[in-house]
C-alpha cells in the first residue's frame, strides 16, 4: 500500500515534469483542433510540415545555429586560459577578477542589453552577427570560466611535466594531454555555452533589433497571437537541442546543473 | 621558468577581462549617461535629472509596476521555496534513480517555452478549459476564469512556480544527499517524530542553501522580461516589461525613463545577489 502511494505520487510529478512536452506534441501533430474537443481528433504532420516549409523557420533556426556555434567556440577560446590560470594558481589580485566575471551573472541581461544597444549602435555593430555574437558572450563566457575553472582546480599538472620530460613538444603536449584530460569538462562547457546563446531572447532583441531573427524571437512573436499549432511546433524546434543535451550529460548534470540553470 | 609566472596569469586573463571589461563597462556608462539625459543621437548633452524626477514622481506608473513585480517575484519565491522542501525532503525520503533526471529535464525548457506551454493550457480556449468543458462544468470559453493575461499575475507566478520548483528541489536534494552523517535518522532513534525531525535537524540543514537560492529567485524573476511580457496585461506591468517599453518608445524622453528603471531593478538584485552570495559562503 505504502509502496503503491510514493509510486502513484512520483508518477503525478514526472507526469507534470512531461506535459509540456506531450502539450506540444498534441498540438503540433493534430489539425482542426478546436474548443470543446478535450482531445485531438486528427492527427497529422502536415502543420509540421507547413511550419518547416515557411523560410522563416529554417532560416531562423539557422541563423540561431550559426550564433551559437560562434559563442560557444569564442567562449571556449576566451574562457580556457583565463579558467586555467583561476584554476591552478593563486596570485594577487585573483579575487577580483573573480568578482569581475560573477558580474555579468548577475546584472540583468536588461540592463546589459539596453546599454549595450547604445553602443553597438553608435559603432554599427546593431543588427548585425557579430553584435550578437558579442552581447551574448557576455553571459556564457563567466559560464565557460566556472565550469572550466573547476575542473582545472582538480588538475594534476605533473602530467604535462611528465610529458615534456619525456621529450614531446609543448604542442603535443597541449593536445595529447591538457586536451585530453579536460575533454568531459570541455563537452559540458560548450554545449551548454551553446544552449544558453541558442536560447537567448532578450539579447537578441535588443541587438539584434529585427535584423537578426532567431528561433525564440520567433517564437515570442507567434505566442503573441498566432495559432497554436505554430506555436507548438516552434517550440519543439526550440526545445529539440536542450532535451537532447540534457539526456546525452544527464549525468554530469548533477554536477553542473545548478550553475546554468538561472541563465535560461 | 619561475619568471614567466609572474606575468602569465594576468597574460591569460586578459583576452577573457578585456571583453567582459568593455562590454559591461560601456553598457553600464551608455546606460548612466542616457539616464542623465545625455542622448548624443539628437545632440543632447546636457545632464539633468529630469528622468529620475518624472520616473520617481508619486504618480509615475513605476510605483504600480514596482509593486506588481514585487508581488510576482515573492509571491512566485515563497511558493516555490515551500514546494520545493517539502518535494525534497518528501524525495529523500522515497529514493528514485530517476529523480534527479527528470527534474533535470526540466532545465532543457527555457522559461519562454514554459510560459508558451502555459498559454496553450490554460488560456480560456484552452486545454484545461476544453477539459471543464467535457465534465460539464462550462459550456463556452468565456466562462473559464482568466489565469493568464489576468490583472493579478497568475499565470506569470505559474509560470515561475513550475522552473524554480525543479531548480530549488535540486538544490536541497544535493544538499540532503551530501550529509555524511544521517541526522535524521539518529533523531528518529532518539525518538523524534515526523514534524520535530522536519523542524529540527532537516530545514536547519538546508536552509542556507535554500535561501541563497531563493534569492537567486527572487532577482532573477525581479528582473526578468520574457515571461511577464507573454503573460501579463498592459496594467499593470512589471518592471522590466516597463523598462523596456519605455526604452524601444519614439519619445526619447521615455528612454532615459527606461534606463533609470533599468538601472533600479539592477541596483534592487545586486543588492539582493551579494546578500545571497554571502548567505552561499557561510554555508561553507
Amino acid at each position: 500500500m505504502k509502496y503503491l502511494t510514493t509510486s502513484s505520487l512520483r508518477l503525478i510529478l514526472y507526469l507534470i515534469l512531461i506535459a509540456p512536452f506531450l502539450l506540444f506534441v498534441a498540438y503540433a501533430f493534430s489539425t482542426r483542433w478546436f474548443f470543446p474537443h478535450p482531445f485531438p481528433i486528427e492527427w497529422t504532420v502536415f502543420t509540421f510540415q507547413r511550419v518547416l516549409d515557411d523560410t522563416r523557420t529554417i532560416s531562423s533556426m539557422a541563423q540561431g545555429l550559426w550564433i551559437a556555434l560562434l559563442v560557444s567556440v569564442l567562449s571556449l577560446i576566451l574562457g580556457f586560459p583565463a579558467a586555467r590560470v583561476l584554476g591552478l594558481r593563486r596570485f594577487r589580485g585573483r579575487h577580483l577578477v573573480w568578482m569581475l566575471f560573477f558580474l555579468p551573472t548577475i546584472i540583468p541581461p536588461l540592463a546589459i542589453g539596453m546599454g549595450l544597444n547604445i553602443l553597438f549602435l553608435q559603432i554599427g555593430l546593431a543588427g548585425t552577427i557579430p553584435g550578437v555574437v558579442l552581447a551574448h558572450i557576455i553571459p556564457t563566457l563567466p559560464y565557460t570560466i566556472f565550469t572550466l575553472s573547476s575542473a582545472f582546480a582538480r588538475f594534476d599538472e605533473n602530467y604535462e611535466f611528465q610529458a615534456l620530460a619525456l621529450g614531446a613538444s609543448p604542442i603535443q603536449t597541449f593536445f595529447k594531454v591538457t586536451l585530453r584530460l579536460m575533454a568531459p569538462s570541455l563537452v559540458v562547457a560548450i554545449l551548454f555555452a551553446f544552449l544558453i546563446s541558442w536560447s537567448q531572447y532578450l539579447l537578441t532583441l535588443l541587438i539584434g533589433g529585427g535584423q537578426i531573427i532567431t528561433l525564440p524571437i520567433l517564437l515570442f512573436s507567434a505566442a503573441s497571437g498566432g495559432n497554436p499549432s505554430t506555436i507548438a511546433t516552434l517550440s519543439l524546434l526550440f526545445i529539440a537541442p536542450p532535451v537532447l543535451v540534457i539526456v546525452a550529460t544527464a549525468r554530469s548534470l548533477n554536477r553542473h546543473g545548478n550553475e546554468i540553470r538561472e541563465q535560461y | 621558468m619561475r619568471d614567466k609566472f609572474i606575468f602569465s596569469p594576468w597574460l591569460s586573463l586578459a583576452p577573457a577581462m578585456t571583453i567582459v571589461l568593455i562590454l559591461l563597462g560601456a553598457s553600464l556608462f551608455y546606460a548612466i549617461a542616457e539616464s542623465l539625459g545625455i542622448i548624443s543621437v539628437i545632440g543632447q548633452n546636457e545632464i539633468t535629472l529630469s528622468a529620475f524626477r518624472d520616473t520617481l514622481n508619486f504618480h509615475s506608473e513605476f510605483w504600480i509596476s514596482l509593486g506588481f513585480s514585487l508581488w510576482i517575484s515573492i509571491a512566485s519565491t515563497l511558493i516555490s521555496s515551500a514546494v520545493a522542501l517539502l518535494l525534497a525532503v518528501w524525495l529523500s525520503e522515497h529514493r528514485g534513480n530517476t529523480d534527479t533526471l527528470a527534474l533535470n529535464w526540466n532545465l532543457a525548457f527555457p522559461h519562454l517555452v514554459w510560459s508558451v506551454a502555459l498559454l496553450l493550457f490554460l488560456s480560456q480556449s484552452g486545454l484545461l478549459a476544453r477539459w471543464a468543458a467535457m465534465i460539464g462544468l462550462i459550456s463556452a470559453p468565456v466562462d473559464f476564469p482568466v489565469l493568464v493575461r489576468d490583472r493579478f499575475g497568475i499565470g506569470i507566478i505559474l509560470s515561475y512556480l513550475g522552473k524554480e520548483i525543479p531548480f530549488l528541489t535540486l538544490i536541497i536534494l544535493a544538499v540532503l544527499r551530501s550529509q555524511s552523517v544521517e541526522y535524521d535518522v539518529v533523531a528518529e532513534n532518539l525518538g523524534a517524530s515526523k514534524w520535530q525531525r522536519l523542524r529540527y535537524v532537516t530545514i536547519p540543514q538546508v536552509l542556507p542553501a535554500l535561501l541563497a537560492g531563493a534569492l537567486l529567485v527572487f532577482g532573477f524573476i525581479f528582473s526578468s522580461y520574457e515571461v511577464p511580457a507573454l503573460l501579463g496585461i498592459g496594467y499593470p506591468r512589471a518592471l522590466p516589461v516597463l523598462a523596456l517599453r519605455s526604452f524601444l518608445d519614439a519619445d526619447l524622453r521615455a528612454r532615459s525613463e527606461g534606463m533609470v528603471i533599468s538601472l533600479i531593478i539592477t541596483f534592487i538584485v545586486m543588492v539582493v545577489a551579494v546578500i545571497s552570495l554571502r548567505l552561499g559562503e557561510r554555508k561553507e
